[in-house]
């Protein structure tokens, strides 16, 4: 079978039309002045649903509802404490300059061009470079213990791909304590009666009426339940697609279902195959694998990578003498040494595993070493500043990492591309908003360590609530929606026709089997390194794939009850067509940048050479039909203040 | 290794349930407490039955939604959540029980699922300090001693599982709350709202239907977090010291 999936179209340029022009310093305060306000007597007959509740969801549904909106949230979770930012370990950046150590927003946003590998747009990262002062007043004042120092001041640490000091943490738990601030402003707000929450309640389509987005339906994940809810616009705060790949550092239950089902009713959906994956987790011990699990990047400050400069060296780590190790990192890039951006230490991990000095079972690891820290700084310090992460590993792999040094192997871990949205975070559907990971805007190609928890925060506290006013004040007077509208009746149709097709195969595969398979061939062909003949592989594969779920799925019970088969089983539906269009990306982009590697394109000492000429743009696709090739929209992107370069981390 | 399962199967709050006894064989020491019940539950569906369903999301010990009584144990033997609990920590052979969270105040859904969301409304009822987006003072403006924000952080790690609640004999949710009445009660931005915190939110907790507090421990022992039980001694001054100022 040969994919009819490589013959797509490119179609009209798409523009963001809400960025305005002017020195970038000064874009968010016009937007902000031009931007229409809504009446606060009027924000009480305006619903608003929000889809997810971490960071970005959490953020945004507590602030919207604060400013006088209602708000209608739904989780898939039992609780909205439970998102999965929790998990986000390391920490926050900030352009604070507590350190004194040159940075500023400028740098900040600098960094964070470069980082993602010129292409990002600017206009957005200068923005979160400057909210991101805001966010970390806004958490230390809703109670957040971040980790201080001794005067009662705020302590910060580094992270990949900078050279200052600007991460805040919260020990290990950087996410949580930052996710619970958000849980705790929203839970303020459903006790006020302003958040109509929904938890154990899961979006599985979006109901577009007129052109603008007007509602979703849902399932309720305990009576099976299926609903419609309407509002006057809908935001979507449902995170990323990292779970295509079957094993990652997402939670089991993290899909792309709510960002799918929007791609397919008009949202278009950028850069797909922009995937990171980090260089520290740790690695897989067998076919039973369920997840991976990340050992945060803040490790990297204080633990030292290294494989033995011998293949095949089999002696225990100890035994290796300091001259028989490599320390390739430090050896390859001196000036950033360990803490070079995630994608630059995920390919060496991969390099040197290839060239066999791998380490652990299958060669699938490399060592992250703390035995000259803890010499440095005592064993004490160590365990203030990493222990819960030590016990962590100790609990997995019954090795002592104190002891031993750790082993680690990169897993996919964020998704950069997601769905596509202007200035104002609104996608290419009127109403629809997309915010946090689930859209495409802020790390380009590669996302720098601690930016996630900035990205979801600035567009839940704060980008979000101030552009979303401008599009209700616009369409003030909308005609209300019900159930008995006939562009709701046919989703409910189409969402129960689906549920009822997938308990009706009874075939003899589970739908584990079938996603561990496509996650297998996705990190095969669309994972660290891509070429173009394992690209065309894949596009062929996946609709073979997709042809024998819909034959041989077995999903038992019924649509009528907590049937946690059904939901994994209509998640994998979703993943079997967004993988065909990650892989139509990757083949497309015929360039390598930042954590889209295409082997074709490298420079000569191994390095991602992009292409600005050709590729300088973020790429988005339209839906058209299941199957049938998708069209392409080129947003060309324009840089006025970060001059691309070859980036160099030497 | 081979074990045996005796696993509590309910359909739903309505129908009574039982203790049903499975086998599973391959079990690696490496799988993780939840991996092996993805293996059972595989040949489950397979053999065209109902699987088990257990609630299960981040498997790092964070997202609090695991939560399995095994052998008798809240999270099992070892001191973490069910989803870091590996099976090397049982043998080949074993007959391993396991049993949802039990307490009146987290009634069944199905089979190992039970209703949490007691927890939401205990913090509704106060868990959190009242500065809506944009109100914030500049984050150094108030320095907080850092014994103060160590203390704050022990409590704030709670992951709101509810295994202090299965492990106590009383049913009792008085480690959870005194978790978030200290982590917000110490700093200085949690101050202005002290009072009023530690009142409601017990209050809310003794309305959800937990047990009283009578010091045995046990859910000390079981948190995965190491909340530690002076944690409610603590939340007990606060309340009696906010009762007298309220009499006033």
């Amino acid at each position: 079978m040969t994919s009819s999936y490589v013959d797509y179209a490119t179609g009209d340029p798409v523009a963001d039309a809400k960025a305005p022009t002017g020195p970038v310093a000064e874009r968010w305060d016009t937007r902000r002045f031009e931007a229409k306000l809504v009446n606060p007597a009027n924000r009480r007959k305006h619903t608003v649903i929000v889809v997810g509740t971490g960071l970005a969801g959490g953020s945004a549904g507590a602030t919207l509802a604060e400013q006088g909106y209602h708000v209608v949230q739904f989780c898939f979770q039992d609780s909205p404490r439970r998102a999965h930012s929790i998990a986000a370990q390391g920490g926050i950046n900030a352009a604070k300059n507590y350190r004194n150590d040159g940075d500023s927003i400028h740098r900040l946003f600098y960094d964070t061009v470069k980082g993602g590998d010129f292409r990002a747009r600017e206009s957005n990262v200068h923005r979160l470079a400057q909210i991101s002062v805001e966010i970390i007043d806004q958490c230390v004042a809703q109670g957040v213990p971040f980790a201080r120092e001794y005067g009662g001041l705020l302590d910060t640490r580094s992270f990949g791909g900078v050279q200052v000091s600007r991460t805040f943490y919260a020990r290990g738990q950087t996410g949580q304590q930052l996710l619970l601030g958000a849980y705790q402003a929203l839970s303020r707000q459903i006790a006020a009666g302003n958040v109509e929450l929904h938890p154990r309640t899961e979006m599985l389509d979006l109901i577009v009426v007129d052109g603008k987005a007007r509602g979703i339906v849902a399932r309720d994940l305990i009576t099976g339940k299926i609903d419609t809810y309407f509002a006057d616009a809908v935001v979507l705060a449902s995170g990323g697609y990292g779970n295509v790949f079957y094993l990652s550092t997402n939670a089991m239950n993290s899909n792309a279902t709510a960002i799918w089902r929007a791609h397919r009713r008009g949202a278009y959906f950028a850069n797909p195959c922009f995937t990171q994956i980090h260089p520290t987790c740790i690695p897989r011990t067998g076919d039973h694998q369920s997840k991976l699990t990340l050992m945060s990047e803040s490790l990297r400050n204080d633990g030292r990578i290294w494989v033995p400069k011998a293949k095949g060296d089999q002696r225990p780590a100890r035994e290796i003498p300091e001259e028989e190790r490599d320390y390739y990192l430090e050896r390859i890039y001196p000036s950033f040494g360990n803490l070079v951006p995630r994608d630059i230490a995920s390919r060496a991990a991969k390099n040197v595993c290839d060239e066999g000095r791998g380490v652990g079972p299958g060669g699938q690891g490399v060592y992250l070493d703390f035995a000259d820290a803890i010499a440095r700084m005592g064993r004490k310090a160590v365990e203030e500043k990493y222990g819960n992460l030590f016990d962590m590993y100790a609990r997995i792999t019954a090795e002592d990492p104190y002891e031993t040094p750790m082993r680690i192997y990169p897993a996919v871990h964020y998704t950069m591309g997601g769905l596509w949205v202007d200035y104002d975070l609104q996608t290419t559907v009127p109403g629809l908003f997309a915010i946090g990971e689930a859209n495409f805007s802020d790390h380009g190609a590669n996302r720098l360590g601690a930016s996630a928890l900035m990205q979801g925060l600035a567009d839940g506290y704060f980008v979000l609530p101030a552009t979303i006013n401008d599009y209700l004040a616009r369409h003030a007077a909308q005609d209300p929606v019900d159930a008995s509208h006939p562009a709701a009746a046919a989703v409910v149709r189409e969402t129960e026709e689906r549920l009822a097709k997938l308990l009706a195969v009874d075939g003899d595969r589970t739908p584990d089997s079938f996603h561990r398979e496509l996650g297998e061939l996705m990190w095969e062909f669309c994972g660290m390194a891509r070429t173009e003949e394992g690209l065309r592989k894949a596009l062929d594969r996946i609709p073979e794939i997709r042809e024998e779920f819909w034959r041989r799925i077995k999903v038992p019970g019924t649509g009528e009850e907590f049937n946690q088969s059904l939901e994994k089983a209509n998640r994998i539906v979703d993943y079997l067509e967004l993988a065909e269009l990650m892989c139509l990306d990757a083949l497309h982009r015929e360039e390598s940048c930042g954590g889209h590697f295409r082997e074709e394109s490298q420079t000569p000492d191994g390095e991602a050479a992009r292409d600005d000429g050709r590729f300088a743009y973020a790429a988005a696709w339209e839906h058209t039909a299941t199957g049938s090739a998708p069209v392409l929209h080129k947003e060309d992107l324009v840089f006025e203040y970060v001059h691309p370069t070859q980036r160099s981390y030497a | 290794m081979k074990l045996t399962l005796r696993v509590w199967r309910q359909k739903n709050p309505d129908t009574p349930g039982e203790m049903a006894s499975y086998d599973v064989d391959n079990i690696s020491a490496d799988m993780s407490f939840l991996e092996m019940l993805d293996t059972l539950n595989e040949e489950l569906i397979l053999r065209g039955d109902d699987p088990v369903a257990f609630d299960h999301d981040c498997r790092e010990g964070i997202c609090g939604a695991c939560s399995l009584v095994i052998n008798g144990d809240a999270h099992g033997p070892e001191r973490t959540t069910t989803c870091q609990l590996h099976m090397r920590s049982f043998s080949d052979g074993d007959t391993i029980d396991v049993e949802p969270w039990r307490a009146s105040a987290f009634p069944v859904v199905k089979d190992l699922v039970v209703d949490r969301s007691a927890f939401d409304r205990i913090i509704q009822a106060g868990g959190y300090v009242s500065v809506p987006t944009g109100a914030a003072p500049e984050a150094h403006a108030t320095p907080v001693p850092k014994a103060d924000a160590d203390f704050a952080f022990e409590h704030a790690e709670c992951i709101g599982c509810g295994a202090c609640v299965a492990a106590c004999p009383n049913g009792s949710a008085m480690l959870f709350t005194s978790a978030k009445i200290n982590h917000l009660n110490v700093l200085p931005q949690g101050a202005p709202e002290r009072e009023t915190r530690v009142l409601d939110m017990v209050a809310q907790m003794d309305d959800e239907g937990f047990g009283g507090c009578t010091l045995t421990g046990e859910c000390a022992t079981a948190c995965p977090k190491g909340i530690p039980l002076p944690s409610i001694a603590a939340m007990n001054k606060e309340w009696l010291r906010a009762n007298r100022k309220a009499k006033r």
